[in-house]
């Protein structure tokens, strides 16, 4: 009785020090102190990107003057519209050739560097990231000075040779032209390091194999490089297609759009649409229709490379 | 504890002592005893601009005891419309925030109704022009208080030298300086013959046809001047009228004696066209003759802004009003209102427009002859007709008079000027009409 009487909240202090065991123990869990680790970038993300992505689907809902919810009138709207669709072609046409472009010079130029000697090489992998660490709209800032419709650098240059003027940003294909170029310009070197890194990982007894069985330059890229580097591709167009699709400042600045609308991409138009237009849920519904686009083209990447995954 | 008694005498006397102490004192107001006033104002491109409205918030804040914050927020990449955005969607932000154009009428619902000082504004300062009752308005309510700060109105700057030698056009004979213009004779005619001969002479009107805000006010002037609409007051689509067909074949004249690269030009291309003294005209508020005196000053001693050439159905002139407003959720409404009352008055705009140049056009009737119109130069005299002080012309934006939120988007999209391009390029009249046609029905959309 006296010992009953003398400890009184026994039991509470037993949960209470099972709790707090349970709680230590918790933290000495690699997996919880992870957690928590990344907590702050969890919470970032989810203010500064999930949240923002389910207000756009909100906004995309509602009509122009933001008052009624009209489930998917604004997409409807969109797809009577020639200048959607003309949007929808150039950015289509922008980002698929500007990867592709991108890809294939980021593979010649990390062949190159790959065989410039190793004590040369840290300079070479330095001067070719240049465009890709400046600022794009820094950057294309410069490429708008060399492209100016009245005193392009180009022009000038070519006027020796008795060429142009060129109409860089005044005519609908030569404006085309010059976006896309400039963001090969920018992102080249992004593809030019990651496969640089890839080569580096594939074991020279693969080559050297080739060799012996007789394979040519053209048939070791065919059947030993471009295997080993499968992956690294598919991640490297997925990412750069995704970046590429959601494109805003190289077009923003070099054309505006311009002309025409000849050179719109998503980003450029819903701006034009919700900021400059002040129909924000129309260029809400712009910008999400990229999203679609891009979850078909990253599952089918994403997919196959599980698939190789699962057969290695 | 012993407490004196206090009597019914005692108690009476002490009241009324009390009482008469309270009400003869004076009152002592603390620092900041009005509460706190934020503002977004536009970041004037002049240097020095902004110091002029700076210290008249502060005089009148402290007059007031308020207790006041501005920010200038700059247009460079739009970073204004951005922030008015953002204001709207989080109901919170700047007490007063000065919009430009459209703006207040694409957040009507949001705007704290300002019919009280304007009325009073008006019966002090004049009337107010068309294009600010236009933009200025919805159903009978007042958006916002016209800001004289960023408001200008886009019309020719010629080069005197230039206009004369090759078009035979004395500028400044015909807009002189101190005096009402002679500009009879000053007609879209006379102004295609003078870009002919210009551009004959190798120094073409530098007037821009991309889709950003200069060259669609020049698109909107001549579609006035022949009387052209896209869609009517009543949002009725009058796209395929005799009007717009004339201004189209008017723009296909005038474009083949522009530069070659116009449709990819922006707000800065006639700018350095004329600093660069490569042409005899450009569309533009003084600030271009502002960056010559700056940059070349032999070609700015050569500009002249004056009136626009009139077209059959008037003298039209591209005027881009700016607006201070108050937010329908800011908390101290009644020392917003205060405030505007007081950058609203002659002194105060007077300081404003001399902090610019005179860049800054004020919307009022009476307050379009201020003296530094008069002697800003070189040459002494060539910003006396920017503010239209004998009220020669419409003062008008393109796209209207439709209603303000569908013309908003014909102005952002920049209709006109595509439309001109392509019949230019060679499209037939009736497909660009009929192009033009669904993209304003487009627009129409609640």
């Amino acid at each position: 009785m006296a010992d009953v009487a003398l400890h009184p909240n026994r039991v509470q202090a037993t949960k209470a020090t099972r709790r707090r065991n349970g709680l230590h123990n918790a933290l000495r869990r690699k997996s919880t102190v992870a957690f928590l680790m990344t907590l702050p970038l969890i919470l970032l993300v989810a203010a500064f990107v999930i949240y923002p992505a389910f207000y756009s689907l909100h906004l995309a809902t509602l009509n122009k003057s933001m008052t009624k919810f009209i489930g998917l009138g604004n997409f409807e709207f969109l797809f009577k519209r020639d200048t959607f669709w003309l949007v929808v072609k150039q950015s289509c046409i922008f980002a698929i050739s500007a990867v592709i472009f991108k890809a294939l010079i980021g593979f010649i130029v990390a062949h190159f560097v790959h065989n410039v000697p190793a004590n040369k090489q840290r300079r070479w992998r330095g001067m070719l990231l240049v465009p890709w660490v400046i600022p794009p709209a820094m950057s294309t800032l410069a490429w708008l000075w060399l492209f100016d419709p009245s005193y392009s650098a180009f022009n000038y240059t070519l006027s020796f040779f008795g060429i142009g003027p060129i109409p860089w940003t005044g005519d609908a294909n030569w404006a085309r032209f010059s976006v896309i170029l400039v963001n090969v310009w920018y992102g080249a070197p992004f593809f030019m390091i990651m496969y640089l890194a890839a080569l580096k990982s594939v074991p020279e007894q693969l080559y050297e194999a080739a060799a012996i069985d007789g394979a040519n330059w053209w048939q070791r890229i065919w059947y030993v490089t471009l295997p080993m580097m499968r992956n690294i591709i598919a991640i490297t167009t997925l990412f750069s297609l995704i970046v590429t699709f959601a494109n805003f400042d190289i077009v923003r600045i070099l054309t505006a759009g311009g002309p025409l609308d000849h050179t719109h991409i998503f980003a450029t138009w819903a701006f034009r649409i919700g900021i400059e237009g002040s129909d924000i849920p129309l260029g809400a519904s712009v910008s999400l229709f990229m999203v679609p686009i891009l979850a078909v083209a990253a599952i089918f990447i994403l997919r196959d490379i599980s698939k190789r995954g699962n057969e290695a | 504890m012993s407490r004196k008694k206090l009597s019914r005498r005692e108690f009476v006397a002490a009241t009324a002592l009390s009482s008469a102490a309270l009400v003869t004192a004076p009152y002592i107001r603390g620092a900041y005893a009005a509460g706190t006033l934020s503002i977004g104002f536009w970041d004037h491109w002049v240097p020095g601009a902004n110091k002029a409205s700076t210290e008249l918030v502060n005089e009148w804040a402290a007059k007031e005891k308020v207790e006041v914050t501005i920010d200038y927020i700059p247009s460079q990449g739009n970073k204004n419309l951005l922030t008015i955005a953002a204001e709207a969607q989080a109901k919170s932000g700047h007490d007063i925030l000065q919009m430009p154009t459209w703006w207040p009428q694409a957040h009507a619902e949001l705007l704290e109704p300002v019919n009280d000082i304007m009325d009073q504004l008006v019966n002090q300062n004049g009337k107010v022009n068309g294009t600010v009752n236009y933009l200025g308005q919805a159903n009978g309510k007042w958006l916002g208080v016209p800001a004289s700060v960023g408001s200008q109105i886009k019309g020719p700057c010629s080069r005197i030298d230039l206009m004369k030698k090759h078009a035979g056009i004395d500028v400044q004979e015909m807009y002189p300086a101190g005096a009402p213009p002679k500009d009879e004779n000053w007609t879209l005619d006379t102004f295609l013959k003078a870009a002919e001969a210009c551009h004959k002479a190798g120094v073409p009107f530098g007037i821009g046809l991309g889709e950003t805000s200069d060259n669609v006010d020049t698109a909107g002037a001549i579609f006035q001047s022949y009387g052209a609409e896209l869609v009517d007051a009543k949002g009725n689509l009058t796209v395929k009228t005799d009007a717009v067909r004339q201004s189209l074949e008017f723009y296909k004249k005038l474009i083949a004696f522009l530069p070659p690269d116009v449709s990819a030009w922006d707000d800065a291309s006639n700018n350095k066209w004329l600093v660069s003294g490569k042409g005899a005209m450009i569309m533009n508020p003084p600030s271009a003759w502002a960056v010559a005196k700056r940059d070349a000053p032999q070609i700015a001693e050569q500009c002249w802004t004056h009136g626009f050439p009139a077209g059959p159905k008037g003298r039209f002139a591209p005027y881009l009003p700016f607006f201070w407003n108050i937010w329908a959720f800011s908390k101290n409404k009644a020392a917003a209102k205060s405030l505007l009352v007081h950058l609203s008055q002659p002194a105060s705009v007077e300081k404003m427009v001399v902090a610019s140049g005179g860049y800054d056009l004020p919307a009022y009737e009476n307050l379009t002859k201020l003296k530094v119109w008069e002697e800003e130069g070189p040459p002494k005299g060539t910003l006396f007709s920017y503010p239209d002080p004998y009220h020669r012309q419409t003062l008008s934006i393109a796209a209207s008079p439709a209603p303000p939120k569908i013309a908003q988007q014909i102005y952002a999209q920049a209709t006109l000027t595509k439309m001109c391009l392509r019949y230019a390029q060679g499209e037939a009249m009736e497909k660009t009409l009929a192009w033009a046609e669904g993209e304003c029905e487009g627009f129409m959309r609640s």
